[in-house]
């Protein structure tokens, strides 16, 4: 979006591999809305660079407000996260019932202004913000005559103010290992962004294959070739109807990664979004990260959406973002060592696996060509007020 | 019956259609296919040095990027012992077309400095290749040397060449040589068996919507045979009927190899034409030619060649410039 650049990141100067596909993901999600995030962030890459203490590249504004992170395991990160956000959610609950409770000591004019602002914009956010501190300075100018609600509520204002919970992690954790956590969270239905960094292999442990690879890479694990294709997360994301999905290639299309970002915090149910990542596993000449993400994107090999889920009867949720192929996905993977040791090796299965690459990615196109025009609506009840959400 | 066959690099061709390098030549798959449609020799596209380096350098590269950096992991791909690199696929490839090829397979060499170009020459020798084209593709972008130094260089580079080599060699020119009577003469005398005319250059366009370079290459055009045909027309009474000559560039019909034999070419080439076509095309260009030396009364392709040469003009250049003034006059004529 116009102007999202002049943001100021709160992550910065990470350790990771120059010419790394995943951070510029980080430092824009950070530029959007790093003054109000939580991050779950599972073991690999990104815990690693994200963490090379006693330095993090997280980091935090002028008014001391940057992303909360923390690091957990492969297999739990997706329910680590999911804590968070009912942590949150608890906490948040318990505020609003203080702030009704102490409504006669607070005003009504606070306590309104505290409970009603939707916070569906940053204004409205930063608006929050003042009506929290004023709330701060209540609770001071009360004391001890506010009583042990008091007391509590100054504990929990700041959960007054909307914040976002990011789980994020490579493939290796939300296609493999921390798949089974993830298809749980994103089936409660709670207010919660996945961002997968997909760099199609375990990048930080050297490059072994998971469910991400495509067909006919060559990975460890995987040294004659993938022989299978590439598992379709966001088709298992989308078929819960209510997640909101997002395939994102920031090289390709800037404006729609952004978008997709601030969509996926905006929506009020759990939001995955799946961001390609070039990286060394890919064995390309890594200044030409961003390029070679256009190109993924202009071959059909990694093609953008976003599936926006509706309430409304007559709704399409899935919008392709990308166009019509324009390249073959042949000459997309030449630029790849992945591949381009199998057509050395093995030039036989290589053209196998390349012909079958290439019905893969026309095969998808199909697909999502006849997404693009199904109606479908998410069975929902009466809109609840902001803060009771699920 | 006519008689098609004509010699070429040595031995005796079934017709004077030979396939140049493409990508159809590439392949054992495609080259029979292209043999099956008439070709009477196949050209491989080139071996090219730069391709060579460039990929051993750049895949080992892309390979080793982080390796030994990480406390968790010393290299990001599996271990592969030794890939066979570019020359060995080339040679590979070669070796297989020669294996189910029933006419001569000719193989193409455009390398950057003068030690390689004898060590692949070699091997392609070895390789089975019946002769050699040399692809002399050079830029003279350098404003610091002259054209007498490139030339010594090019010719040297032939000379290399010939010495290490016992098969037949060509050597495909490009049309920007300063004298190109004399280079041809002297690329004969450093050991050229014949001489290819003439090299097509790569010349990029610009996508003024991406801001970028367009480099794909633009195929032939029958009229680009104009220039081929004027040279070869000039360098055969020159350079004598003991050195070969293929014309190439623009020839895309059976009348394009009329005109080419005419002026003394031994072998018409084509490329952009199959490419365009199919391999099937030689087929209808072979008919086209055979059609009209019927109509015209020609037995024999040798009774054809050279026919239209410039042998019994005493003054080659002042022909070509009374020519130019007069094809001037014609147009300004027409056009008023």
């Amino acid at each position: 979006m116009k102007g999202s650049q002049v943001l100021q990141p709160l992550f910065e100067f990470s350790g990771a591999c120059a010419g790394c596909g995943e951070t510029p993901y980080l430092k824009l999600v950070t530029q959007l809305f790093g003054d109000r995030m939580l991050v779950a962030n599972a073991t690999g890459c990104s815990s690693i660079y994200g963490a090379n203490l006693p330095t993090t590249p997280w980091s935090a504004n002028a008014e001391g407000r940057g992303p909360a992170w923390s690091n957990s395991l492969f297999e739990d990160n997706a329910e680590f996260g999911l804590g968070m956000r009912l942590g949150l959610d608890a906490q948040g609950r318990h505020a609003r019932e203080l702030v009704t409770r102490l409504a006669p000591a607070l005003g009504d004019r606070l306590v309104q202004a505290l409970l009603e602002n939707p916070q569906d914009t940053e204004e409205q956010v930063a608006e929050q913000r003042e009506h929290v501190e004023a709330l701060r300075a209540s609770l001071r100018d009360l004391g001890a005559a506010g009583g042990g609600d008091a007391e509590r509520l100054a504990t929990v204002a700041g959960n007054l103010v909307r914040q976002g919970v990011w789980l994020i992690g490579g493939d290796g954790w939300a296609y493999d290992i921390g798949f089974g956590g993830l298809d749980h969270v994103l089936s409660s239905g709670r207010n919660v962004n996945v961002l997968v960094l997909d760099t199609e292999a375990y990048s930080n442990t050297g490059g072994q294959a998971s469910k991400a690879t495509p067909r006919g890479a060559v990975a460890k694990f995987a040294a004659a070739g993938k022989s299978t294709g590439k598992k379709d997360l966001g088709a298992i994301a989308r078929a819960y109807g209510n997640v909101y999905v997002a395939q994102i290639s920031m090289g390709a299309n800037e404006l729609q990664t952004t978008k997709a970002l601030l969509e996926a915090d905006a929506w009020p149910g759990p939001s995955l979004v799946i961001a390609y990542s070039t990286c060394i596993v890919h064995g390309i000449d890594m200044a030409t990260s961003m390029t070679h993400q256009k190109d993924a994107v202009k071959s059909g090999y990694w093609p953008l959406y976003r599936f926006r889920p509706s309430e409304g009867e007559e709704g399409q949720p899935f919008t392709p973002d990308s166009h019509t192929p324009s390249i073959p996905v042949r000459d997309f993977v030449a630029a790849e060592a992945r591949f381009a040791i199998l057509e050395r090796t093995d030039p036989e299965r290589a053209h196998l696996l390349s012909d079958l690459l290439q019905a893969d990615a026309d095969e998808r196109w199909r697909y999502y060509e006849q997404l693009a025009g199904m109606h479908r609506t998410v069975p929902h009840e009466q809109p609840v007020e902001i803060g009771e959400r699920p | 019956m006519i008689d098609l066959t004509t010699r070429y690099l040595g031995p005796d061709l079934r017709s004077p259609m030979v396939a140049s390098a493409s990508p159809m030549n590439a392949e054992p798959a495609t080259a029979r296919m292209v043999e099956e449609g008439g070709a009477a020799a196949l050209v491989l596209p080139s071996l090219f040095e730069e391709e060579i380096l460039h990929e051993d350098v750049e895949l080992n590269r892309s390979m080793e990027v982080g390796a030994g950096h990480g406390a968790e992991a010393l290299d990001y791909f599996p271990t592969v012992e030794a890939f066979p690199s570019v020359s060995d696929r080339y040679l590979a490839r070669l070796e297989a077309i020669k294996a189910q090829a029933s006419v001569p397979v000719i193989a193409s060499l455009n390398a950057a400095s003068p030690g390689s170009w004898s060590t692949y020459a070699q091997l392609i020798e070895e390789a089975g290749a019946d002769a050699l084209e040399l692809n002399l593709y050079r830029v003279a972008a350098d404003p610091r040397r002259t054209a007498t130094d490139v030339e010594a260089s090019d010719l040297e580079v032939v000379s290399s060449v010939r010495s290490s080599l016992g098969i037949p060699l060509s050597v495909k020119l490009s049309p920007h040589y300063s004298s190109l009577a004399c280079f041809a003469q002297q690329t004969v005398d450093a050991g050229a068996d014949g001489l290819v005319l003439f090299n097509r250059f790569y010349q990029p366009d610009i996508d003024l919507e991406q801001l970028d370079v367009v480099n794909r290459i633009e195929l032939s055009r029958p009229w680009e045979l104009r220039l081929p045909l004027r040279w070869i027309a000039i360098l055969r009474p020159q350079l004598g009927p003991e050195v070969s000559l293929a014309a190439t560039s623009g020839v895309h019909s059976g009348t394009d190899v009329v005109k080419a034999l005419m002026v003394g070419a031994d072998v018409a080439m084509l490329t952009s034409a199959l490419l365009q076509h199919g391999a099937g095309h030689l087929r209808t260009v072979e008919d086209d030619l055979t059609a009209w030396m019927e109509a015209h009364d020609y037995t024999s392709v040798t009774q054809l060649r050279g026919s239209a040469t410039q042998a019994t003009v005493d003054d080659p250049s002042a022909f070509e410039r009374a020519n130019c003034v007069s094809a001037l006059h014609s147009w300004a004529t027409t056009g008023a």
